[in-house]
């Protein structure tokens, strides 16, 4: 078994497991007033305070949610709301969560859009937002790092010019936590969108990241849990485990991004060795230690996928799915990228668990899965004359 | 074997690759895509193209414990199916969109490419037979009458069909239906799909007007040549069509007017009674056959999916197939496709030929 697909999930940590575990078998609401209640709450808060240490940020900036794609509807529809201006500028190669948020709020709440169109390697610029901005704007959101071909956006001078603007930038930083260096505060960011699972913490829980000062509607509303912002029982296992996950995250950070990249480095060059015309796509440089985006000319995504996956080798089409149909990625068409070429690529992403042994079963399976995939390509193209 | 099942979500194809599986075949479940803009739920038992009938193709090859996996095939569909389907009418032809399927999607594009990717066979749960004998493949009729499929399957070649596997063939509805509650399938109880799937409201009328638009022509008496009315398309009207005509007068015997023919480049389309909707020769092109033609056959000629049956003599003139049919067949059109089989209450009519329909008198 090879698994390469961190970034849809990875493992969880033991101590997250650990932490969790110990945390399923007490009871108590953290809203509650009593004993259990003010237990449940220390173990919340406990929790918030190694976050908020781990990621520069201040303890009250943390708001717990179920995760990324809470996070980013309350940074995109409650600062659109609450700022009363009618212009979101986003990054056109967004994932779905904020895509789709941003794309609702122009379609049902009148809002107008200005799309960030990347270049060829998949990179917001910062040349290109200062064009955008005006007078109108009420956010701007740009992930830190692209989920699917890994390319990693400057965000601090990013959020520098939406300063300058005295716009409040939001970042989609889920695939960033972990892989490179993620400090609140030294971002410039106002708003930053982080999940459990990711991370090797528990699923359904993440946070946002929310300076005192950015306005922010509700998108929840009930009990105003947390800061009035969001509401919802508190997931005191969940955010245990979370805390847990985000300190060995921080922690071990710069040692896993050597790691992952030695590795990763491996994968592009055996791959390459076996498929000489292999296309490395997104940016060289800046890019997620763990990622390798690559296009196989010829092919479909989804019979490389079928195939290596028979050979228990696990990867992803890297796009979005419609009842599981891989659509060719609007990350790829964005940078450019034509659309059979777009079709025919794969997302190999590590993670903590890793190894040279994973990687070198997929060296060996590769080459023989590219040519099948490729005579089903031509195949797939093929009309057959009329009888 | 390994075997490719396409699972539409459906009882039928959730069993056939359940069968597959139990005959010691390496299965891998497929669903395919059909449509560029899935609807998120069913609309009554309608369709087959819903994100709710993917789940429930997955749900199926869970419980068999088979890989699966959806394919696009939304480009491939449109272009060979739904496209082909609004130009034939457009050209006054009435299509059959499941064959042109069968033909071009599932036993073309989708066994290719799972030829290509190392399958050896496409299974689906498709209500005919299959058999080999002489090293021949031979279609054959379903054992339930009543679901019988083998007419839209026809004019597969035997090259695709020597790659097709159908183990409903012998089997009736019921007893598929009763072998999913047992297997643990929740689509058992699940409504058959009618119609056309691309077209879940079932109204092909304003589907193709908001396709081609309006282009109006005139409804003509086909006896006395007089002007009856105005309509907006030939698209639609289908030869034996009786309701909806928009004829305001009664015909002068007080007898109900059929749609006996339509000319696309004109826009007519001639009314007319009862008897002259009776066709007893066909002729039908491009025909795909599993007989040598040395002479005239005997034969049971079939017009349309259920139904529409006659005893004829076949025969091959110029490479296309004339068809003598002893008994007159009602609302035989151009673009239908007439199948010939050679009766066998046994083993099942054994399938002789297919052709689409040009001319019939």
């Amino acid at each position: 078994m090879a698994y390469f697909d961190h970034a849809a999930t990875t493992p969880m940590l033991p101590e997250a497991i650990a932490a969790m575990t110990r945390a399923l078998s007490s009871t108590g609401n953290a809203s509650s007033l009593h004993t259990s209640g003010r237990r449940a709450r220390r173990a919340v808060e406990e929790a918030r305070e190694d976050i908020a240490d781990a990621l520069g940020a201040r303890p009250s900036e943390v708001i717990f949610t179920s995760g990324g794609t809470e996070s980013d509807n309350l940074a995109v529809k409650g600062v659109y709301w609450a700022r009363g201006r009618k212009r979101v500028v986003a990054s056109s190669v967004e994932h779905h969560a904020v895509l789709d948020a941003v794309q609702w709020l122009a379609d049902h709440e009148g809002a107008e859009i200005t799309w960030l169109e990347p270049d060829g390697l998949g990179r917001v610029r910062p040349e290109a937002l200062r064009e955008a901005m005006g007078e109108d704007v009420a956010l701007v959101t740009a992930m830190w790092a692209n989920n699917e071909v890994g390319t990693l956006n400057p965000v601090p001078e990013l959020a520098a010019v939406a300063a300058e603007h005295g716009v409040p930038f939001h970042t989609d930083a889920v695939q960033a936590l972990g892989a490179v260096p993620v400090d609140f505060a030294a971002s410039g960011a106002s708003a930053m969108t982080l999940s459990g699972h990711k991370i090797g913490g528990p699923y359904g829980v993440g946070v946002l990241l929310l300076g005192r000062d950015v306005p922010t509607t509700p998108v929840l509303h009930g009990g105003g849990q947390e800061r009035d912002v969001r509401s919802g029982t508190l997931d005191v296992p969940a955010i245990v485990g979370l805390a847990a996950a985000v300190r060995h995250a921080v922690t071990h950070q710069e040692a896993t991004a050597a790691r992952l990249s030695a590795l990763r480095d491996e994968l592009v060059a055996a791959v390459r060795a076996a498929v000489p015309d292999v296309v490395v796509n997104g940016d060289p440089v800046h890019r997620l230690p763990g990622n390798a985006h690559l296009t196989f000319p010829g092919c479909e995504g989804d019979s490389l996928l079928m195939l290596l996956d028979a050979k228990g080798i696990e990867c992803s089409t890297g796009s979005a799915c419609t009842a599981g149909v891989a659509q060719p990625s609007h990350v790829l068409l964005a940078m450019g990228v034509d659309r059979a070429l777009a079709r025919g690529s794969l997302r190999f992403s590590l993670g903590h668990t890793s190894t040279e042994d994973e990687v070198r079963e997929l060296a060996e399976a590769i080459g023989p899965v590219v040519e099948r995939a490729r005579t089903a390509g031509i195949a797939g193209m093929r009309r057959k004359a009329e009888v | 074997m390994r075997v490719l099942a396409a699972m539409s979500g459906g009882v039928d194809s959730a069993v056939a690759a359940a069968r597959a599986v139990e005959a010691g075949h390496d299965v891998t479940g497929v669903h395919l895509a059909l449509s560029a803009k899935p609807g998120t739920l069913r609309t009554g038992a309608r369709g087959c193209c819903t994100i709710e009938d993917a789940h429930d193709a997955r749900r199926a090859a869970d419980v068999l414990g088979i890989p699966f996996y959806v394919w696009d095939f939304a480009e491939r569909f449109t272009e060979d199916v739904v496209e082909d389907f609004v130009a034939e009418y457009a050209a006054g032809r009435t299509p059959n969109p499941c064959l042109r399927c069968n033909e071009r999607i599932k036993f073309e594009a989708l066994l290719d490419k799972a030829v290509a990717l190392g399958f050896d066979a496409v299974c689906t749960g498709h209500y005919a037979r299959l058999s080999t004998v002489d090293g021949r493949v031979e279609l054959r009729r379903s054992a339930d009458d009543g679901k019988d499929q083998s007419y839209v399957l026809a004019s597969l070649t035997t090259e695709q069909l020597a790659h097709a596997m159908f183990p409903l063939g012998g089997s009736t509805k019921a007893a598929v239906r009763e072998e999913a509650a047992a297997r643990g399938l929740s689509v058992a109880e699940k409504p058959d799909s009618h119609d056309i799937c691309f077209i879940p409201d079932g109204d092909t009328r304003g589907f193709l007007t908001r396709r081609l638009g309006e282009q109006p022509g005139l409804l003509v008496d086909d006896e006395t040549g007089a002007v009856l009315g105005r309509h907006a398309g030939v698209h639609e009207f289908t030869v034996g069509q009786r309701k909806g005509l928009g004829i305001d007068a009664p015909a002068p015997d007080g007898r109900p007017r059929y749609v006996l023919s339509l000319e696309p480049v004109s826009g007519t389309v001639r009314v007319g009674s009862a008897e002259k909707l009776a066709v007893t020769e066909i002729v039908a092109e491009r025909p795909v056959s599993r007989i040598e033609w040395d002479g005239p056959v005997e034969c049971v000629a079939q017009v349309r999916a259920h139904g529409g049956t006659a005893p004829a003599v076949a025969e091959l003139v110029d490479g296309s197939v004339v068809v003598h049919l002893r008994e007159p067949l009602r609302g035989v059109a151009p673009g239908q496709a007439v199948a010939l089989y050679r009766p066998d209450p046994t083993a099942g009519d054994l399938v002789l030929a297919s052709a689409t329909i040009t001319t019939t008198r």
